[in-house]
């Protein structure tokens, strides 16, 4: 374990970036103020479905301040389409809609003005004429050849339909003891930041360059946003120290981006195109998975699960973008921590007319979690089992890592009974039972949920290739630079923004812990993308590996550089020298020594002393390949998705209210294995944050649609995000598995606690309701789901 | 549209301005004086990033209309620190806990905390939670925060002599 190994890392550190926030002094997207900026305020589709007849802006453009109103169908003539994650040649998606309306809320023409409020005045006095027609929302409809096809030249709602086959599944569900199949169903929510997505793009065309400020936690945003616009990649400079509120996956705004570079050009002003709540939540494409997953599992009668086949049907809405890739991620854990021998996967992404999705937290790993969860806990019911035991049984064991699974992944480290035993210890589980016991026989729903969630990390793109055969992507690097000036001051340079992960404490904590210097002093900056080196982004929760990877390179080869200049000025070989805490000095001979300090100034300021062929100055780089990365898929599916694996086990204790359906959250306890945490105060605080997002999900989120496809959701007065009074006081026991692949055993953690979140309350729920007979695998279980069901069984 | 002439005093410095009657006070914070450390995250009164103290009571900033704060005192989260550059307690030992992650309902939460340890100086995690229940954070689980309120309330009343 971690203790005394490290210098800094792991230790109680004071974030670095927090203080700014502290102080109201942060600089989020809507505090950029440019001179002569102009406003965008957006028309959006009142229909889920329509053509578009005519867009008539007269009276709009004649109110005083309006600058220009643009259509869709002007903007598709001016740029590219965006790309979408599948082969799908016939798919086309632009940021407004021309000649088809596809969902309610879909942006169709956009006013810009003087202030947003003109221009909201405006964009209500642009009259659209639309013919509706008839719309899809239902998944399964959409699976009908029959159904009216949404993206007619495409020629089906079908965007990706692919079924894998990993092992003997047909042998081990024929030779199975017994066999079990259920319907679990994810509905629609998302990650909902608190700050809405945001741009500001403002366009020089002395230098022919188009500056952009975002909100954005996206890879390859700056060349798509280039590519769309029919830039040069070098003719967009996007700036990464904008500080971004939340994200969580979804600040992807790369339609907001083009619109707002493409007005920017087009009236050679600057232009802010900031979100308000409605935009977000029904126009902002950021909802996230709302899937039906078919269950079977196939076990013997002492409760070993030999095989799965799982049948996952997700409704991306109405384009598709990377949502069917989150379809894809899960095939890197898609057993879970267990050891199955087999397992058949059937993806399916269809679109219906509802607002698109976004990657949200986990990639699609959170609804997968859940389905595994239930479906484990079906068995020991089946089974008559214990669920613990029965999981104890199936994990697998900290001797057999690294650990392959049927779909290709390896498993690199873990001790899942080990921080399993501790959730419960620190439940405590005995107590629990009793306190459920006691609720029961007061006439109380009281249950216990106790699961084990894996949480992939180190964010890898090898889904791409899996989902799309022409996509040979087989890196998803990530940079980092630093330099040290004449005096010893030291700065790190970082090539992407951040969403509250602490990266610069991150980044200067590693430097820190290799080059032995106070991470207090170290500098963190954020380059531009036309200064940065290449980064993916903060994507499945891979900083903690690849930034925390990157930097621990550059660090060591700056050591090694300072180091041969002290050997030069000692006079002894490099290999003679030895580094503590700022010095330098002759093994052996420990007064023959040279200070940090001395040494930068050496590399600054004399090269003549410098070794032969070394460059002056004090700076390095290093661009770190995902571990593991590098290898396209096997023809039958097999890859290896993300290097590290997290794992977390949750107990968690929950009532049921009998009329009113509330559930009440009595004790929360995650065990946490994430390998080193760099700085614990931060990994905690996530882990946190992604139970009160896990609750959220499991029992009051919900992007409701009616059968027209109307959203009923919009506001924060009907989607419900967890308040103080929903969270419980929730308890974190900490388990250190090192990871192998890490520059300090560290793996991803940004996703932790809401891959565990919701499938622990849902076992909670159904352990719950089980004196009534009632399985519900349904999120979110709102207070009336719940009490509705509970009433129809108590009559 | 009707405009009003206001006189406004926040964080102690005295404003004039004047504002189209429809106007919000967080829009006139934000967009007329640039005190942007006060935020929007709803428009709606639910989230409570715009939190702000009104005449010594916390209030929601986007459910006002500027010309209804005529006449009136503010404080702003940038207006919490004893001095310029500086933390008071309260920030202080938010930053201890490390009470944020995105920093974007910080400033609110700020004010439901301050305005809670203005009336109870040794609040219960119960009162804390209360006081902070109009407040949305989507990063945090509010652990940290109940915490750091905790802390701080120590500190002020001279419990904990490390604060
Ligand atoms: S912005 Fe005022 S409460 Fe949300
Ligand atoms: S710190 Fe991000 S919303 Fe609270």
């Amino acid at each position: 374990m971690a203790e005394a190994k490290f210098r800094y890392i792991a230790t109680k550190r004071r974030p670095k970036e927090d203080r700014r926030f502290l102080a109201g002094a942060a600089q989020f997207v809507a505090d950029i103020n440019l001179q002569g900026m102009l406003h965008a305020a957006l028309v959006a589709s009142p229909y889920s479905f329509a053509r578009i007849k005519s867009i008539d802006a007269k009276v709009a453009l004649a109110l005083p301040g309006v600058h220009a109103v643009v259509t869709g169908a002007e903007l598709a003539a001016a740029t590219e389409p965006m790309m979408s994650g599948l082969d799908a040649p016939k798919l086309f998606r632009w940021p407004m809609a021309h000649q088809m309306a596809r969902y309610a809320g879909e942006w169709v023409a956009v006013v810009v003005a003087d202030t947003r409020a003109i221009a909201e005045d405006a964009a209500e006095l642009v009259e659209v004429d639309y013919e509706p027609l008839t719309p899809v929302t239902d998944p399964e409809a959409a699976l009908d050849p029959a159904s009216p096809a949404i993206h007619p030249e495409h020629g089906s709602n079908i965007l990706f339909r692919k079924k894998w086959t990993w092992g003997p599944v047909a042998e081990d569900f024929a030779g199975a003891d017994r066999r079990l199949a259920f319907r679990a169903r994810w509905h629609r929510s998302s990650t909902v930041p608190i700050e809405t997505f945001g741009v500001v793009a403002s366009w020089d065309h002395a230098r022919q360059l188009l500056d952009v400020w975002a909100s954005i936690q996206m890879p390859k945003y700056p060349d798509q946003l280039a590519r769309a616009l029919r830039l040069p990649g070098n003719g967009v400079r996007v700036h990464f120290d904008v500080d971004v509120g939340g994200s969580y996956g979804v600040k992807r705004g790369l339609k907001h981006s083009i619109l707002a570079g493409f007005l920017a050009r087009k009236l050679d002003a600057p232009v802010r195109l900031i979100e308000d709540r409605l935009d977000n939540m029904r126009g902002g494409d950021a909802q996230g998975p709302d899937r039906i997953f078919d269950m079977e599992v196939a076990f013997t009668n002492a409760g070993v699960i030999r095989a799965l086949k799982i049948r996952a049907l997700d409704d991306c809405g109405a384009h598709a973008g990377r949502a069917p890739l989150q379809l894809g991620k899960p095939v890197g854990a898609i057993c879970g921590p267990y050891r199955v021998n087999s397992v058949e996967y059937e993806a399916i992404s269809v679109t219906t007319n509802k607002t698109p999705q976004e990657a949200v937290r986990g990639f699609g790993q959170a609804p997968t979690n859940f389905a595994l969860e239930n479906a484990v806990d079906r068995v020991a019911s089946a089974l008559g089992m214990d669920r613990i035991a029965l999981r104890r049984l199936n994990l697998i064991r900290a001797d057999e890592f690294p650990y392959t699974i049927p779909s290709g992944s390896a498993y690199d480290s873990g001790d899942y009974h080990a921080v399993l035993d501790k959730a419960l210890a620190a439940g405590p589980y005995d107590a629990l039972i009793v306190r459920r016991d006691a609720a029961r026989a007061a006439g109380k729903l009281a249950g216990i949920g106790v699961v084990t969630c894996l949480e992939p990390s180190g964010g890898n793109s090898s889904f791409e290739p899996l989902f799309n055969p022409k996509n040979d992507t087989t890196t998803w690097m990530e940079a980092c630079s630093i330099k040290v000036d004449a005096a010893g001051s030291i700065t790190v340079s970082m090539n992407t923004t951040s969403s509250g992960q602490g990266h610069e404490t991150l980044a200067s904590t590693v430097v820190g812990e290799v080059l032995e210097r106070d991470p207090e002093t170290i500098r963190v900056v954020r380059a531009d993308s036309l200064s940065a080196l290449p980064s993916n982004s903060p994507v499945g929760s891979r900083m903690a590996i690849m930034l925390g990877g990157a930097a621990a390179g550059a660090a060591k080869k700056i050591k090694e550089t300072a180091a041969a200049i002290a050997a030069k000025k000692l006079g002894v070989a490099p290999a003679e020298i030895d580094y503590a805490d700022g010095v330098f000095s002759v093994r052996g001979e420990p007064g023959k020594k040279l200070t940090w300090q001395a040494v930068c100034e050496t590399a600054h300021r004399r090269f003549h002393e410098l070794p032969d062929g070394m460059e002056p100055g004090l700076q390095a780089f290093h661009v770190l390949e995902v571990p593991t990365g590098g290898t396209l898929p096997t023809a039958d599916g097999r890859v290896q998705m993300y290097p590290c694996y997290s794992f977390e086990s949750h107990v968690v204790y929950a009532e049921v209210d009998r009329v009113t359906g509330q559930v009440t959250l009595g004790r929360y306890v995650v065990g946490h294995d994430c390998g080193t945490m760099i700085n614990p105060d931060i990994v905690h605080g996530m882990t946190y944050g992604g139970v009160a997002h896990g609750i959220g999900a499991a029992l009051y989120e919900r992007f409701r649609y009616d059968d027209q496809g109307q959203l009923l959701s919009g506001t924060f007065m009907d989607y419900l995000i967890p308040s103080s009074h929903e969270v419980p006081d929730i308890a974190i026991v900490d388990h250190c598995t090192p990871s192998p692949l890490t520059a300090f055993g560290q793996k991803g953690s940004g996703e932790a606690g809401y891959l565990g979140g919701p499938a622990a309350i849902s076992c909670a729920v159904n352990d719950a309701l089980a004196p009534l007979g009632i399985f519900l695998a349904e999120l979110p279980m709102t207070p009336g789901l719940l009490g509705d069901l509970i009433a129809t069984k108590q009559k | 549209m009707s405009s009003h002439a206001i006189t406004v005093t926040i964080n102690g410095r005295v404003y004039r301005a004047t504002v189209p009657a429809r106007m919000t006070l967080v829009d006139f914070l934000r967009d007329e004086l640039r005190l942007t450390g006060t935020h929007v995250g709803c428009e709606h009164g639910v989230c409570g990033a715009c939190s702000i103290m009104f005449e010594g009571r916390p209030i929601r900033s986007c459910l006002m209309f500027a010309a209804q704060a005529d006449g009136a005192s503010i404080t702003t989260v940038e207006g919490l620190a004893p001095e310029p550059g500086g933390l008071s307690v309260l920030q202080d030992s938010f930053w201890e806990t490390h009470a944020l992650q995105c920093g974007y309902c910080t400033p609110g939460m700020l004010i439901a905390a301050h305005a809670l340890l203005m009336r109870i100086p040794n609040p219960t995690d119960e009162e804390i939670r209360e006081a902070i229940s109009g407040n949305l954070c989507r990063c945090t689980g509010y652990k940290q925060i109940v915490d750091a309120v905790k802390l701080a309330a120590e500190r002020l009343s001279g419990k904990n002599q490390n604060g």
